[in-house]
C-alpha cells in the first residue's frame, strides 16, 4: 500500500510516536444473521491526520467506525488505543476509554430539549462524577473551555439557545465541540456532512481540517463524497464488502481505483459529461 | 492563541427561574408531607409487608379447580352486562354527542345541557352508578347493565363530540345546499365522518366495562364480583386464585378484541 | 331502449351504498349477530321483568328524596374528602417513585430481555385486575381505613405511570443516547442527560393526569373499606340516607371537575 511507505515525521515536522495511536488489527464483524460487514481490516494511524473511508453504502464504513468505541462489538480483531486493546476491556475501563475517543455523528445527536451549553458540556461527562453531573457543577477549565471552543467553531453566543432551534450546520459545530471537550486522542467522524447542504459541508470539513492541525488529533471520517474525501483528506481508505481495498493519498486515488472499489463502470461519467452530452 | 478571557462559570437557570423552580418543588412537598402526615400510617406494618403477602400467595396455591363450574354462569353474566350496557350506552351517546357538539347543537342552552350531561355520566365512577341502581331496581344485573350505561354514555358521547367538532365542514356545507333537512344532513354529512371515532370508542369503552363489571357485583349488581367478595371474606383464597385467573382471561380476552376490531378500522 | 341504456337502468336499480363492514352480507352477518345476542344475553339473564317495572316508580320516588341535598353533616363531607385528597395525592407520588425502576425495566431499549419481560409481566397482570380488587387485598391485609386505600392507589399508580414511562423510552430518539454514551458516560449519567430530558415533559403531563384520576379513583376504593369519601357514600346509601348520598355525589362531582380543570391547566401550561 502506497501509505506504507510515507517519511517518519509528517510536513510539520511533528515526529512519528513510538507507539502508535490507532492500530486496527485483523478487525472482523460478523451479525448474528451470518451477514460478514468487516472481513480483516487492519490499519495503523501514527501521526495526527485526517482519513478519510469511503465505500459503497454496505461496505462495512460505519460498522468500522463504531467497532473502534465498540459502540458495535467487534466478533474478532484486535483495536489498540495508545497501545491499549479497546476490545478487551471490560465495562468500566470501556467507559474510561471513550473518554478519550471524540465522535461526531451523521445526525447530529445532540439532546434537543438541552441548551448548546448542557450538550457541549455533556462531553466532559466520563471525567466529572455523578452527583456533580446532576447538578451541572463542572469544573472551572471545563466551562471556560466549552466558551473557547464554542467561539472556535464560530457560535460564540449561542450557549444558551436549545439545541433544536440551530440549523444543521450549527448543530454538527455543537456536536464538534462536544466531542472535543473530551480532550480525545482521536476523533470519529460518522458521514458527518450526510444531512447538509454543500456549501455548509465544505464549511465543516474545514473545520474538521483545521482543528486536526491546531490539535494534534487525527481523524477518521466516514463519508460518501469522494469530491470532499479528495479535496479535505490527508489519506483515503477505501473499503469494499468489508475488505480494505486502498489506503493512499487522495492524488493516488484514479478513476480506475475507483470504479475497483464502487464497482462501477460509469465512474468516470462526472468528468466526461461533455462527450455523455456530445 | 488569542489573548481572549473566555468566563469560568455558567448558570443553568436565571435566578428567578430557579427561585420558581424551588417553589414549585417545595409546593409538592409539603401537598406530600401533608398527605402522608395526616394518614397515620402505621409504619411497622410495612416491616413484614413481604412475609404476608408471600404467605397470602401459599394460601392461594393450589388453585381450586371445583370451584370453576361455579363460576361460569357469572362470568358470562359479567361479559353481558358490560356489552348489553356498552350498546345501550350507544343508543343515547349519539344524540347527547350531537348535542354537545358546538357545530351540531341547537343553542347555548341545548349545548350546555349536553356537557353537563357529560359532566354529571363522568364524574360519577361505575362502581357508584351500581350503588344508585341497585337502590333502584334491587339487586341483580339490571342494576349493573344500567350501572354500565349511565357511565359509559359521557365517556363515548364525549370522544364522538369532540370528532363531530373535528369534522370536514367543506362536506357538511355541500349537502346542506342540496336542501337536506338537519337530520338527513348529519346521518349523510356527519356521522359517515365520525364512524370509524364511533366504533373504536365504543370498543373501547366495552373493553373497559368487561374490567369495571367485574367488580359491580361488590355492590350487589351483578356479575362475578359478589362471588369474588363472598370468597375472600370467608379467606377460601384457592377459590380466590381460580376467580382471578378467570378474571384474568376474560379482561385479556377482551383486550385483544378490542385491539384487533380498533386495528382494521383505522 | 337500448341495450347500454338496458344495462344502466339494471345497474341503476341494483345499486346499493357501500358499507363500513367491507360487503353487504358481512353487515348482514354482524347485525344478525348482535340481534341473537341480545335475545341471548337477556333471556339467559335473572332479568324479572316485574322487578324493573317496579323499579320505575321507586327511581322517581329515590330521585324525589335526593332533592334537596342534605349538607347538614357537612363535617363528614369534608373531612372525607380531605382524606380521598390526601390519599390521591400521597399514593401518585408513591406511584411515580415506583413507577421509575418499572419504566425503565420495561424498557425494550433499555433493559436486557428477561428483565423486561418481568416488567412487563408485571404490568399486564397489574392492569388487569380492577383497583377494587387490589384494595379488598390491601384491605383484608391492612386493615379497614385510608392506609389500605393508599397502598391500593399507588400499586395501581406504579403501573400505570410505568407503563407509560417505557412507552416513552421506547419511543425516544436513540442517537442521542448513543451519542452520550460515547463520551463514556456512566448508565446514570445517559439517564439523565439523554433520556429524561426527552421524556420529562410527557411524563409530568401523564403524571398530572394521574393524580386527577387517583382522585376519581380514590372515592369508589372507599366502597370497599379503603378510606375517604367512598365510604361515607357507601354508608349513606345502605342507611337510605338519600338526600345525605345526593349531596356527597355534588361533592364529589365538583371535586373531580376541579380536579380535571387542574390537571388540563397545568398540562396546558407544560406545553
Amino acid at each position: 500500500m502506497g501509505y506504507a511507505a510515507a517519511p517518519l515525521s509528517d510536513s510539520t515536522g511533528a515526529v512519528k510516536a513510538s507507539v502508535p495511536l490507532l492500530e486496527i488489527q485483523g478487525l472482523s464483524k460478523v451479525y448474528n444473521t451470518g451477514r460478514k460487514a468487516l472481513d480483516n481490516v487492519s490499519l495503523v494511524i501514527d501521526r495526527p491526520q485526517v482519513v478519510a473511508m469511503i465505500g459503497s453504502s454496505g461496505a462495512g464504513k460505519s460498522t468500522c467506525i463504531r467497532c473502534i468505541n465498540r459502540l458495535v462489538e467487534p466478533t474478532s480483531g484486535r483495536i489498540l488505543l495508545n497501545g491499549q486493546d479497546v476490545v478487551a476491556l471490560d465495562r468500566r475501563e470501556l467507559r474510561l476509554a471513550r473518554r478519550r475517543i471524540g465522535m461526531i455523528f451523521q445526525e447530529y445527536n445532540l439532546v434537543e430539549r438541552l441548551s448548546v451549553m448542557q450538550n457541549v458540556l455533556s462531553g466532559r461527562l466520563g471525567y466529572v462524577g455523578l452527583l456533580s453531573s446532576l447538578r451541572y457543577r463542572f469544573p472551572p477549565e471545563d466551562i471556560r473551555a466549552a466558551f473557547e471552543l464554542l467561539d472556535r467553531v464560530g457560535l460564540a453566543g449561542y450557549h444558551d439557545r436549545r439545541a433544536d432551534a440551530l440549523s444543521g450546520g450549527q448543530r454538527q459545530r455543537v456536536g464538534i465541540a462536544r466531542a472535543l471537550m473530551q480532550r480525545p486522542d482521536l476523533l470519529l467522524l460518522d458521514e458527518p456532512t450526510a444531512s447538509l447542504d454543500p456549501k455548509t459541508s465544505r464549511q465543516i470539513m474545514l473545520l474538521v481540517g483545521e482543528l486536526v492541525a491546531e490539535r494534534k488529533t487525527p481523524a477518521i471520517i466516514n463519508i460518501h463524497d469522494v469530491a470532499l474525501a479528495k479535496a479535505h483528506a490527508d489519506r483515503i481508505v477505501a473499503l469494499k464488502d468489508g475488505v480494505l481495498v486502498f489506503d493512499d493519498i487522495p492524488e493516488n486515488l484514479t478513476d480506475s481505483a475507483l470504479a475497483a472499489i464502487y464497482g462501477d463502470e460509469d465512474w468516470a461519467a462526472p468528468h466526461s459529461m461533455s462527450e455523455a452530452g456530445a | 492563541m488569542s489573548g481572549k478571557q473566555y468566563p469560568s462559570v455558567w448558570q443553568r437557570y436565571s435566578a428567578g427561574e430557579r427561585l420558581v423552580q424551588w417553589l414549585w418543588i417545595a409546593g409538592a412537598a409539603l401537598a406530600a408531607a401533608w398527605s402522608v402526615s395526616a394518614l397515620e400510617i402505621e409504619w411497622a406494618f410495612f416491616a413484614d409487608a413481604h412475609e404476608q403477602a408471600a404467605d397470602l400467595i401459599e394460601r392461594m396455591w393450589p388453585p381450586r379447580w371445583t370451584y370453576f363450574p361455579v363460576i361460569v354462569r357469572p362470568l358470562i353474566e359479567t361479559i353481558h352486562i358490560a356489552t348489553l350496557g356498552t350498546m345501550i350506552s350507544l343508543v343515547f351517546a349519539v344524540p347527547i354527542a350531537f348535542l354537545a357538539a358546538r357545530n351540531t347543537t341547537y343553542n347555548q342552552i341545548t349545548w350546555l345541557m349536553g356537557r353537563a350531561l357529560l359532566v354529571l355520566s363522568r364524574s360519577v365512577n361505575t362502581v357508584i352508578w351500581g350503588l344508585v341502581f341497585v337502590a333502584i331496581f334491587g339487586p341483580g344485573p339490571v342494576a349493573g347493565i344500567c350501572a354500565v350505561a349511565a357511565r359509559s354514555v359521557g365517556f363515548i358521547a364525549k370522544l364522538i363530540a369532540e370528532a363531530i367538532e373535528e369534522v370536514d365542514h367543506g362536506q357538511v356545507e355541500a349537502i346542506e345546499a342540496t336542501g337536506a333537512s338537519t337530520l338527513q344532513t348529519y346521518s349523510t354529512a356527519i356521522l359517515p365522518q365520525v364512524l370509524p371515532v364511533l366504533i373504536g370508542t365504543t370498543i373501547y369503552r366495552w373493553d373497559i366495562n368487561v374490567r369495571e363489571s367485574s367488580v359491580l357485583g361488590f355492590v350487589g349488581a351483578g356479575g362475578i364480583g359478589l362471588y369474588l367478595y363472598a370468597s375472600i371474606n370467608q379467606f377460601a383464597w384457592p377459590q380466590v386464585l381460580v376467580i382471578l385467573l378467570a378474571i384474568f382471561v376474560i379482561v385479556i380476552f377482551s383486550e385483544a378484541l378490542s385491539g384487533y376490531v380498533r386495528s382494521r378500522i383505522t | 331502449m337500448t341495450t347500454s341504456a338496458i344495462m344502466h337502468a339494471n345497474q341503476a336499480a341494483e345499486w346499493r351504498p357501500p358499507t363500513i363492514f367491507g360487503t353487504r352480507r358481512r353487515r348482514a352477518i354482524v347485525w344478525i349477530g348482535f340481534a341473537l345476542y341480545i335475545v341471548w344475553s337477556v333471556t339467559s339473564l335473572d332479568v324479572d321483568a316485574q322487578r324493573i317495572l317496579a323499579g320505575i316508580p321507586r327511581a322517581f320516588d329515590i330521585l324525589a328524596r335526593m332533592f334537596p341535598p342534605n349538607f347538614e353533616r357537612w363535617e363528614i363531607l369534608l373531612s372525607g374528602m380531605i382524606e380521598s385528597i390526601q390519599i390521591a395525592i400521597a399514593a401518585s407520588i408513591a406511584g411515580l417513585v415506583l413507577s421509575i425502576p418499572i419504566g425503565i425495566c420495561a424498557a425494550r431499549n433499555l433493559a436486557p430481555k428477561p428483565i423486561y419481560l418481568a416488567a412487563r409481566g408485571l404490568i399486564v397482570a397489574g392492569r388487569t385486575f380492577h383497583e377494587v380488587i387490589i384494595a379488598i387485598f390491601f384491605v383484608k391485609l391492612f386493615g379497614f381505613g385510608p392506609v389500605a386505600g393508599l397502598l391500593t392507589l399507588a400499586f395501581a399508580s406504579a403501573i400505570f405511570l410505568g407503563k407509560m414511562l417505557a412507552e416513552d423510552i421506547e419511543n425516544m430518539k436513540e442517537g442521542p443516547v448513543e451519542a452520550v454514551r460515547a463520551v463514556g458516560a456512566s448508565f446514570g449519567q445517559v439517564i439523565y442527560y439523554a433520556v429524561l430530558p426527552q421524556v420529562i415533559v410527557k411524563s409530568l403531563g401523564v403524571f398530572i393526569y394521574r393524580l386527577d384520576a387517583n382522585l376519581r379513583h380514590s372515592t369508589v376504593i372507599g366502597i370497599v373499606g379503603a378510606g375517604g369519601i367512598g365510604q361515607t357514600l357507601s354508608a349513606s346509601f345502605s342507611r337510605y340516607d338519600f338526600d345525605f348520598s345526593s349531596a356527597i355525589l355534588i361533592t364529589i362531582a365538583l371535586m373531580v371537575a376541579v380536579g380535571e380543570w387542574f390537571s388540563d391547566w397545568v398540562r396546558r401550561r407544560l406545553r
